[in-house]
């Protein structure tokens, strides 16, 4: 699962959550920010799980480090057992398509600019379902994970890692406050804790 | 002027008669074929420091205005050839140059004239031709001397003897005078309104009317519109010029070496976030900051073929690097004192070693940079794998040759570089087994190969990587470069 993901490139991240409420599908994003001590730091990764997403927030350097990579969080729905992916689709709306997104120097002109709310794209279950997953970060959007395209099955074996979703750069006078709506993997367990027992209580 | 109208009218010019003299030595000796006494004028220390007169015999005549107008100030020159040619001016000059404390053994002088000089240059050279026009004689501007050239000729060798040393266009120890006219400052504006092409605003200079355009405005303007926007002869201004700063510089020297790094918490520069120190010093620190104190040197830059990551080791040969000394006081070591530098880095500290250190050229800095690009690089990485591994699941890798990669531009570097896709490749690789999740990874790499993602993948935005080839997570615990193959700069004997 994302215990061994946790290794390898996803080591130098932290991983921050982000879960919503209301609406039919909550969401959590995973987030993972940069920990290692190189100076060159990852960003944080942001996994969006269980209707959560987990951003990877990569660096240890907060203020030089900031680029933040957009996941699945371990408990979204498309990640628990019986789910079959039969589509990703990055166009989110008849004028915005992700792939169309370029981005040109070191400044990074040219991209799309996301805010919390702004989708990066709709995946479709084959049980009917479809899920729009969130960026949960305001920033540059960097790239979207092409390889989930021609492998949706990425998606669901290396959340964490491999199967990606998109990676955003916040602007350098929001770098510092860009986990502030997010949680720790801590708070995010009990998070789903509270859910699991109040939905076993009602 | 005043002799050449003289000459020519066998009168005597009754208005602003000196200054015109002071501007055109030379151009007596042109015209009047007299080289000697030209040369001659110019070597007399002295003579031409008052208003040059002499050919004519009529030095008596001529002295006595010059007493009287050895208080004004000559028109054309504004000074330069008056005042600041004398003794006076130039040992000031030098006592500027010895307490500056540089060592040099040639120099070569420069001076900055207010652009307004060009203008009445101009004047003059306009009149004397409308004088000759009037015996059929003609002149081009280049016939005359410029300004700056006669105040070098008087300046070098009073200058050269007061200092010691000979003067040298190629030295690298140079003594630089400002020269400003506030007075006359506004005298360029009418210009700007005949030739408004030349002056467009910079955006860092403060005036428009810098030295290169006032003298393309001049090529450029008609001699009507200039007679008609500018008096002929030009005023008399109540002031001198004012030297406003003597400075003497030393071109930059380049030390060269090679460097070993065995820490693994080392930054290549300071690092220093929101003014806090992150990491304690750094190689280019550990390096330069002797070899600052000897040269005595305002500052340095140091470069390198390439770097490494704080926590990577430098071994083998080492890691060309170049330091630039700006404005070094002390010029001048032997080898065996360079010797002496790099023994006295070495023992300052075990983070760091250099070797072949050695004063080289500029020129020499771009072989260095060369290999930053093209020359290969081998390296040693400890890899760990999350699945268990046995030796035959890595023996493949020493088989594969020239494994082409494509490399996304890193997550960690992503924040200040452009998103890139770089084609990169991995010559040779040799495995090493250690236990079921670790083994040692040697490789032979392109230049500008990113070797930590090829080991971990980068999220899968290199490809193909160890994880990928492996069919497992993998990391890097470790890594060192072994060589950077590249010969320069030449090794020494130690």
């Amino acid at each position: 699962m994302a215990a061994a993901e946790a290794l390898g490139a996803a080591r130098y991240f932290t991983r921050w959550y982000k879960t919503s409420r209301g609406g039919r599908a909550r969401t959590s994003a995973c987030c993972s920010t940069p920990t290692g001590t190189g100076r060159d730091c990852a960003g944080a990764a942001l996994s969006t799980q269980g209707h959560g997403f987990a951003p990877l927030r990569h660096g240890n350097c907060q203020s030089c480090c900031r680029i933040c990579v957009i996941t699945l969080a371990e408990a979204h729905p498309l990640l628990q057992p019986g789910k079959t992916i039969t589509s990703i689709n990055y166009q989110i709306s008849p004028n915005c398509s992700r792939l169309q997104n370029k981005v040109s120097g070191k400044s990074k002109r040219g991209a799309q600019f996301l805010t919390e709310l702004a989708p990066l794209c709709r995946i479709a279950s084959s049980d009917g379902e479809e899920y729009t997953i969130y960026s949960c970060i305001r920033g540059r959007l960097i790239e979207v994970n092409e390889n989930i395209l021609s492998n949706p099955a990425l998606l669901q074996e290396k959340p964490s890692t491999e199967g990606y979703i998109a990676v955003v750069l916040p602007k350098f006078e929001e770098s510092k406050s860009v986990t502030q709506g997010l949680l720790t993997p801590e708070e995010y367990k009990e998070v789903l804790l509270k859910r699991q027992n109040s939905s076993s209580g009602s | 002027m005043k002799d050449l109208k003289q000459f020519l009218e066998g009168n005597q010019e009754e208005e602003d008669r000196a200054c015109f003299d002071v501007a055109d030595p030379p151009c007596k000796r042109f015209r009047h074929g007299h080289t000697e006494e030209g040369a001659d004028d110019l070597n007399q220390n002295g003579v031409l420091s008052q208003i040059p007169l002499a050919n004519d015999g009529n030095a008596d005549v001529e002295n006595s205005d010059v007493e009287n107008s050895a208080v004004e100030v000559c028109n054309v020159c504004l000074g330069i050839l008056q005042e600041f040619c004398e003794i006076d001016f130039v040992k000031k000059m030098c006592e500027k140059v010895n307490s500056s404390d540089f060592q040099f053994t040639s120099f070569v002088f420069s001076v900055s004239l207010p652009p307004q000089l060009s203008v009445r240059e101009h004047a003059a050279w306009l009149l004397v031709k409308q004088e000759m026009g009037k015996l059929d004689l003609s002149l081009a501007k280049d016939d005359i001397v410029q300004l700056k050239e006669a105040y070098k000729w008087i300046i070098h060798p009073q200058l050269s003897e007061e200092l010691g040393v000979p003067t040298d266009g190629k030295s690298l120890f140079e003594v630089s005078v400002v020269f400003a006219h506030p007075e006359t400052d506004e005298e360029c504006r009418f210009l700007a309104t005949v030739c408004p092409d030349c002056f467009k605003p910079a955006k860092n200079k403060q005036s428009v009317f810098t030295r290169m355009a006032v003298i393309k405005a001049l090529e450029k303007i008609k001699e009507e519109d200039f007679l008609k926007h500018f008096p002929c002869p030009p005023s008399s201004p109540k002031n001198l010029c004012v030297a406003l700063e003597i400075q003497c510089n030393n071109g930059a020297v380049f030390v060269a070496g090679r460097y070993n790094k065995y820490s693994r918490n080392l930054p290549q520069t300071p690092w220093i976030i929101d003014g806090e120190r992150k990491l304690e010093s750094s190689v280019e620190e550990l390096i330069s900051e002797h070899l600052m104190a000897e040269f005595k040197a305002d500052s340095f830059n140091f470069s390198s073929s390439g770097r490494e990551d704080v926590d990577v080791r430098t071994l083998g040969n080492g890691r060309p690097f170049a330091i630039e000394l700006v404005n070094p006081h002390r010029i001048h070591f032997t080898a065996e004192e360079m010797k002496g530098f790099q023994q006295t880095i070495n023992n300052s500290s075990d983070k760091i070693q250099v070797r072949d250190l050695q004063l080289v050229t500029r020129e020499a800095i771009g072989r260095m940079k060369e290999g930053e690009e093209e020359k290969t690089k081998t390296y040693s990485a400890l890899i760990w794998t999350d699945k268990t591994i046995q030796k035959e699941h890595i023996a493949f890798l020493d088989d594969i040759k020239e494994l082409k990669l494509d490399q996304k531009t890193p997550l960690r570097v992503l924040h200040r570089r452009p998103l890139a896709l770089r084609c990169r490749i991995i010559h040779t690789m040799k495995s090493q087994y250690i236990d079921e999740h670790h083994f040692r990874l040697h490789l032979k790499t392109q230049a500008g190969t990113y070797i930590k993602e090829f080991v971990h993948g980068d999220f899968g935005r290199t490809k193909p990587n160890i994880g990928s080839l492996l069919n497992r997570t993998t990391d890097i615990l470790e890594l060192d470069v072994e060589s950077v193959d590249i010969d320069w700069p030449p090794a020494l004997e130690n």
